[in-house]
């Protein structure tokens, strides 16, 4: 017998699509998701308490487990807060390298975002292919500063390392290989008839409620919104290069997803001119010894491959811990969104959704 | 909001020695969960650990300094305009590297949201962060923090509310329907109730959770899981560690 009761159904927190342990409760009549709930807090940590308890120095290498396919992001992040806090002025050089390692890292997570992604809804092929590209970034991360996840590869004031000789030249190598990989992505995709079946017209949401539920990066640029903190806020060095602003039309996850290509073919417009104008000089700015930034408390937002990436922190001007972190995670302001976008699609669409917003979540749970 | 805000057990509370065991300070007792039969003596009297605590708690800052801009700073257009048309909304305002940030009364925070969001020349459509700060030896211990982007205007700006502990502030959900999350989280975690949100749990502790993580006066190590399940487990290895 045949009846039309409303079905409950629970998805993860053990779910291979769901990217990590999000859970996502159901409610659903026949294949339609008419209302759900986003339980979170699985991997929960207590980042921001712990960073209370650690000196200055010592939580750099605590952001990297935030975002963890996109460390040095979080690395760049926390470091700039403290520099503003401090008004320390860093070396163009270290600010060139910072960039460079900041757009390689944006590579990286959207290498591991397409290819999950595709995977989700069904392309396993270009799941080999992205992660086939990422490999070659970890490589050129591990060959800088010896870790290929979790690197620890930026310092207050500047840098901890010089990047090794030659290394200017294997990353002018991986630029010139990207390009070519990013068309081949795109010959499997974007003219694919399943896909533009499964993400054309999937999770609208048009620009002015983008804004108003807080989605930030990609997301929010698929909606047609140009808004892009290295453009708006300029830090590190992205002032001084030229690149583009991607942005959709529709708000789909198509556009998304095309959002999203082509700020890998900008990013390495970012990373070529870097190398061509990497000044000499030294890397690691005039810092004190002990880390003790004046009381005050300031916000501070970066673009990390996922969205605005912002730290609050406040210092008590006496302690040799922040008196207060806080972390603004893309992946969590973007996962709000995620119950209004799955309503009234199918379950299957659920997860290319949870693609599309590409979330993390080490970082939405911290 | 239902629960008391029970900070749990901290360094201080820890039990008697002599066989006879204290019920856990601050924490409510579960059905079914026995109080441990016999503990290892503690090395040191109870007492001590949990007034140096409360000493360490009663020498944190009152407040951030929140520094006044320099007098020949003008102040943006927005601020000035506020304060215009909102006449004793803004009780303070503060420039530090860079920032700008105002301090408004809880009672017109709904009014200042509105007014910031839709006034042409702030049009702060973005709520990027809501967050807050604990400073206990203030009367009205927190500090709530709005920050606020205007994605046509490209500027910032930080409101600031100060609430005493268990005093809800008016939810700003229905201004900004990405503070949704945010102040769940800061419910979660510091225990400041909003009044008129629409679906106010905590989001990332479990839902039985006691106490508030981020409050400056609950410990850095909790007693966690282990003191959910099994109680005497927990004393136990709570007094090796400690006498280690």
């Amino acid at each position: 017998m045949f009846d039309t009761n409303e079905l409950v159904i629970n998805m993860g927190p053990q779910h291979p699509s769901t990217h990590g342990v999000l859970r996502v409760i159901l409610r659903l009549d026949g294949e339609r998701v008419i209302g759900s709930d986003v339980v979170i807090g699985y991997l929960h940590r207590g980042v921001e308490k712990l960073c209370e308890h650690r000196d200055w120095a010592q939580i750099v290498l605590i952001t990297d487990r935030m975002d963890y396919v996109a460390a040095a992001s979080n690395n760049l992040g926390y470091v700039e807060t403290v520099e503003k806090l401090m008004s320390i002025e860093v070396p163009r050089r270290a600010r060139y390298i910072r960039t460079i390692l900041a757009e390689l890292q944006r590579i990286a997570s959207h290498c591991l975002w397409l290819g999950t992604h595709a995977m989700d809804i069904g392309a396993m092929t270009v799941f080999l292919y992205a992660f086939r590209e990422r490999e070659l970034v970890l490589d050129l991360f591990e060959e800088y500063c010896g870790a290929r996840l979790t690197y620890n590869a930026m310092r207050v004031g500047g840098l901890p390392l010089d990047i090794p000789p030659g290394w200017d030249r294997k990353v002018r190598d991986f630029c010139d290989i990207l390009g070519p990989k990013v068309d081949e992505y795109e010959q499997l995709l974007t003219h694919n008839r399943i896909w533009l079946e499964r993400t054309r017209g999937v999770g609208v949401i048009p620009g002015e409620d983008a804004v108003a539920i807080g989605l930030s990066g990609p997301p929010l640029r698929g909606s047609g919104i140009p808004r892009d903190v290295r453009k708006d806020e300029p830090y590190a060095a992205y002032a001084e290069f030229d690149f583009d602003i991607p942005i959709g039309a529709a708000g789909d996850t198509y556009d998304r997803y095309l959002v999203r290509i082509e700020e890998f073919r900008q990013s390495v417009r970012i990373i070529r001119q870097a190398l061509d104008g990497l000044p000499e000089g030294p890397i690691l700015g005039k810092v004190p010894r002990l880390i003790k930034p004046p009381a005050g408390e300031t916000y501070h937002a970066i673009e990390a491959p996922k969205g605005e990436l912002g730290y609050f922190i406040a210092s008590d001007g006496k302690s040799n811990t922040p008196y207060r972190f806080r972390v603004r995670p893309p992946s969590f302001c973007n996962l709000q969104a995620l119950s209004r976008l799955i309503k009234g699609h199918l379950v299957a669409d659920v997860v290319a959704l949870i693609g599309s917003l590409d979330i993390v979540l080490g970082e939405v749970d911290r | 909001m239902s629960e008391p805000p029970n900070p749990p057990e901290g360094a201080g509370g820890r039990p008697a020695g002599e066989g006879k065991s204290e019920p856990l300070a601050g924490q409510a007792p579960r059905a079914g969960a026995q109080p441990p039969a016999s503990v290892p003596a503690a090395a040191k009297p109870p007492v001590a650990g949990k007034s140096a605590e409360q000493a360490k708690i009663a020498a944190l800052p009152a407040g951030p300094p929140d520094p006044p801009p320099p007098a020949d700073t003008p102040l943006p257009g927005f601020i000035s305009a506020l304060q215009t048309a909102l006449a004793g909304a803004v009780t303070h305002v503060s420039l530090w590297v860079g920032d700008w940030s105002i301090v408004v009364p809880a009672s017109r925070l709904l009014d200042v949201a509105a007014h910031l969001r839709d006034t042409p020349g702030a049009l702060f459509d973005f709520c990027s962060d809501v967050t807050a700060t604990d400073w206990p030896p203030r009367a009205d211990r927190f500090d709530v923090i709005y920050c606020l982007y205007s994605t046509r205007l490209r500027h910032r700006v930080r409101v600031k509310v100060r609430v005493a502990d268990g005093v809800a502030l008016p939810s700003v959900t229905g201004i900004w329907p990405s503070a949704n999350w945010l102040e769940r989280e800061v419910f979660d975690l510091f225990g400041i109730p909003f009044e008129g949100h629409p679906d106010l749990r905590r989001i990332l502790m479990p839902e039985e959770w006691q106490g508030h993580p981020q409050r400056k006066d609950y410990p850095l190590e909790g007693p966690g899981e282990l003191l959910l399940e099994s109680p005497a487990d927990w004393l136990k290895v709570k007094a090796a560690r400690e006498i280690e």
